[in-house]
């Protein structure tokens, strides 16, 4: 049996094949792909992966040519390329390359965005209408269990999802970290810029109550308070929603400052010491810097917003590094098995644990009875040695049996090593 | 006396202690639960030893500096075991126990007189005035703490390069409550303890009041932690300065605890406390 795997992805497909992914990724429906997988001769088993910037098929083959070029045409039907142009960007893996590249996916390494959890849940799911289709057998059905395992040691293991890698999640961390639950806080956005949205938007999915927009233009400001469920208000009244603002993001495009930390200072009573959170994204800034002095009151400018962000990415990478370390560990350990999923090694197995078996048990007997001489200690060795030598019998003789139907000798492999326990360490 | 249960108190003490420490830089959950329930048992042996001693000698084992060490470690213990069921904050037991095992150590180093004592120590009152003092100063350990932790999650925040503590500590608000909470629990024991004490007083040496050096530093105590509980309540003091006062109350407690010990004689001093009158 071979695994095979023939995917492409965003870092490898050009944007125009990438629309052609990303349009089939959201619509339900049209899942039965994985029918079309399993007809393909010599493909005994198949997971089709969709997300919105990944396509991957992975198979289990027992005739590789066929199975190869039938999953080949699968994809130039699907994406309408000739297959010499989509050859340039798809990644052929076989066996432990694919089974890697499965346990990188799964543990989001190769994300658009390392860390990102989705993946994990797309994988399951594809997996789960697989199964429905009893499209997954012994060998997938393995394998991804290895690669759910896989991603959980890693998540768990490793920091790798633990910190924020971009400015608006950097922003949504700290103010986590100021205010603990956002659920009561209001948010104020002062000017609108897309970054700007964005960290509001990241703010308001982590249940920040509500927004306020100011602007100089009431108009600009309805509109941007309209795609963010927000309230408008005008610039000339930032004074009293700056009272009840707990966090603010700004990013106008005014030369001078807009929150001036007079302002501040002077409306803290009212404010009844509230501890406020400033993200000043503007260049030129809007916010006063002194505004950072100020009792209970924190200010982030872009360029502290990116400094985390920087060390951040950097701690990322060190995780990575363990995170692949542990995925070759995980690697090695599904070739063991899928080496011992043929016959000879399986035999041998078998009877190794068994003559394992019977020397501790004869060790444990020859010491308790003493006063046997040699030729009755011979005897009773002999005696075990026939008796395993016949329970063995037939097992062996069923497993020689070379059965037509490679699937099904897979399943029986499997079986016997299940039934006898012969996967340690795995 | 039982030295076996206070052994093996400390012992768990200090396992606790390791096992935290261990957590803060590994970040466990299990090492957390495991130091936990070591501190756990660490404070119910702690608490046997009490009652056996109080059982066998007849009256609160306070009497002498070794003896007031030992309660205040298990009160420190008692509080934060209290907080930790209460806010489920994991970042706080590497910052509490150390307190525990310095006592309790302390303690162990001193050496144990056996005096006759005065009948007036075996008085309900005694229990009462002594037991809510020390569960307030067990609180206020722990706001202490807590305090600290906030101003050290305060500077990573606004120094702009957060770091180790960044991850490992909790929200500045979620300090800021424990401080709070340990403040709004403490103040009302310290308040009933001061009450009976000159009721005790009254009872015993039929005077309220004496103006022992003690009696003057609770006072003292007494009144900043009223000013931060009227701040926090009437003008919503909160964070940075709520922290800073807070430290300072547990500070001045502090000193009022072994200064007035060893600098300023009273008859709160407990070699005098220990000895006949």
């Amino acid at each position: 049996m071979k695994i095979g795997l023939i995917g492409m992805n965003h870092k490898t497909a050009p944007v125009e094949i990438r629309e052609r992914i990303s349009l089939g990724c959201d619509i339900p429906g049209q899942r039965p792909l994985i029918k079309d997988l399993l007809h393909i001769d010599g493909v005994k088993e198949g997971v089709y992966f969709s997300t919105c910037n990944r396509v991957e098929a992975l198979y289990a083959s027992d005739d590789a040519d066929p199975a190869y070029s039938g999953v080949l045409k699968f994809f130039t039907e699907r994406f309408q390329v000739e297959e010499k142009e989509l050859l340039k960007f798809l990644y052929v893996l076989w066996d432990d390359d694919a089974v890697r590249h499965l346990f990188r996916v799964a543990s989001s390494l190769d994300s658009m965005v390392i860390g990102e959890p989705q993946i994990l849940g797309q994988i399951k799911e594809s997996y789960r209408e697989a199964s429905e289709h009893k499209a997954a057998g012994v060998i997938l059905n393995r394998l991804l269990h290895r690669a759910f395992f896989v991603a959980k040691r890693v998540r768990n293991e490793t920091h790798i999802a633990n910190a924020a890698v971009s400015i608006s999640y950097a922003a949504v961390e700290l103010a986590k970290k100021i205010f603990d639950d956002l659920s009561s806080k209001k948010a104020l956005l002062i000017g609108a810029g897309e970054m700007a949205e964005l960290a509001a938007r990241h703010l308001l999915n982590n249940g920040v109550r509500e927004i306020t927009v100011a602007n100089r233009t009431l108009e600009r400001a309805m509109e941007v308070a309209k795609s963010l469920g927000g309230r408008p208000a005008l610039l000339d009244e930032l004074e009293d929603h700056l009272i009840s603002a707990d966090i603010v993001i700004s990013s106008t495009g005014a030369p001078g400052y807009v929150v001036k930390a007079e302002t501040l200072k002077k409306n803290r009573k009212k404010r009844r010491n509230r501890p406020l959170f400033l993200i000043d994204i503007a260049v030129p800034r809007d916010i006063e810097p002194d505004v950072d002095k100020l009792q209970n009151t924190y200010l982030y400018n872009i360029d502290e917003l990116q400094g985390i962000v920087e060390v951040n990415l950097d701690d990322r990478r060190k995780e990575a590094v363990r995170a692949e370390r542990l995925i070759e560990e995980e690697t090695i350990k599904f070739r063991g098995w899928l080496e011992g999923l043929s016959v000879v090694p399986t035999i041998i197995g078998l009877q190794e644990k068994s003559e394992e078996i019977r020397q501790a048990e004869l060790k444990k007997s020859f010491s308790s009875l003493k006063d046997l001489s040699p030729e009755q200690a011979q005897a009773i060795d002999l005696l075990t040695k026939s008796i395993v030598k016949k329970m063995l019998h037939d097992p062996i003789q069923f497993l020689k049996q070379t059965r037509t139907h490679q699937e099904g000798k897979a399943q029986d492999l499997d079986y016997t090593r299940r039934i006898f326990n012969l996967n340690h360490g795995s | 006396m039982n030295m076996i249960w206070f052994k093996g108190t400390l012992a768990c003490y200090l396992a606790a202690t390791i096992i935290y420490i261990v957590y803060m830089f590994t970040q466990k959950k299990r090492l957390h639960l495991i130091g936990c329930s070591v501190l756990a048992l660490g404070f119910a042996l702690h608490t046997v030893h009490f009652i056996i001693n109080y059982i066998h000698l007849g009256y609160l084992p306070v009497l002498n500096f070794r003896q007031a060490l030992s309660l205040f470690s298990w009160a420190v213990a008692g509080a934060y075991l209290f907080t930790q069921m209460k806010f489920n904050i994991r970042a706080l037991g590497p910052f509490v126990t150390p307190f525990c095992v310095i006592m309790a150590i302390w303690s162990m180093g001193l050496h144990e007189k056996t005096t006759e004592i005065d009948p007036i120590y075996r008085s309900f009152w005694l229990v009462i005035h002594v037991g809510t003092i020390f569960i307030g100063n067990g609180v206020f350990a722990i706001s202490c703490v807590a305090s600290f932790m906030y101003l050290l999650q305060e500077r990573q925040i606004k120094t702009k390069k957060p770091g180790f503590f960044y991850r490992r500590l909790p929200s500045l608000s979620t300090l800021d409550s424990i401080n709070y909470y340990c403040i709004m629990v403490g103040f009302p024991m310290l308040t009933v303890g001061m009450i009976t004490g000159a009721i005790y007083a009254q009872v015993a040496l039929g005077t309220y009041w004496r103006w022992d050096p003690k009696e003057v530093w609770s006072l003292l105590i007494w009144a900043l932690y009223a000013a931060l509980v009227h701040q926090r309540l009437a003008i919503g003091w909160q964070g940075r300065r709520a922290a800073i006062m807070s430290i300072i109350g547990f500070g001045v407690l502090l000193f009022s605890f072994l200064g007035v010990n060893f600098l300023l004689k009273g008859y709160h001093s407990f070699d005098i406390l220990g000895g006949v009158r």
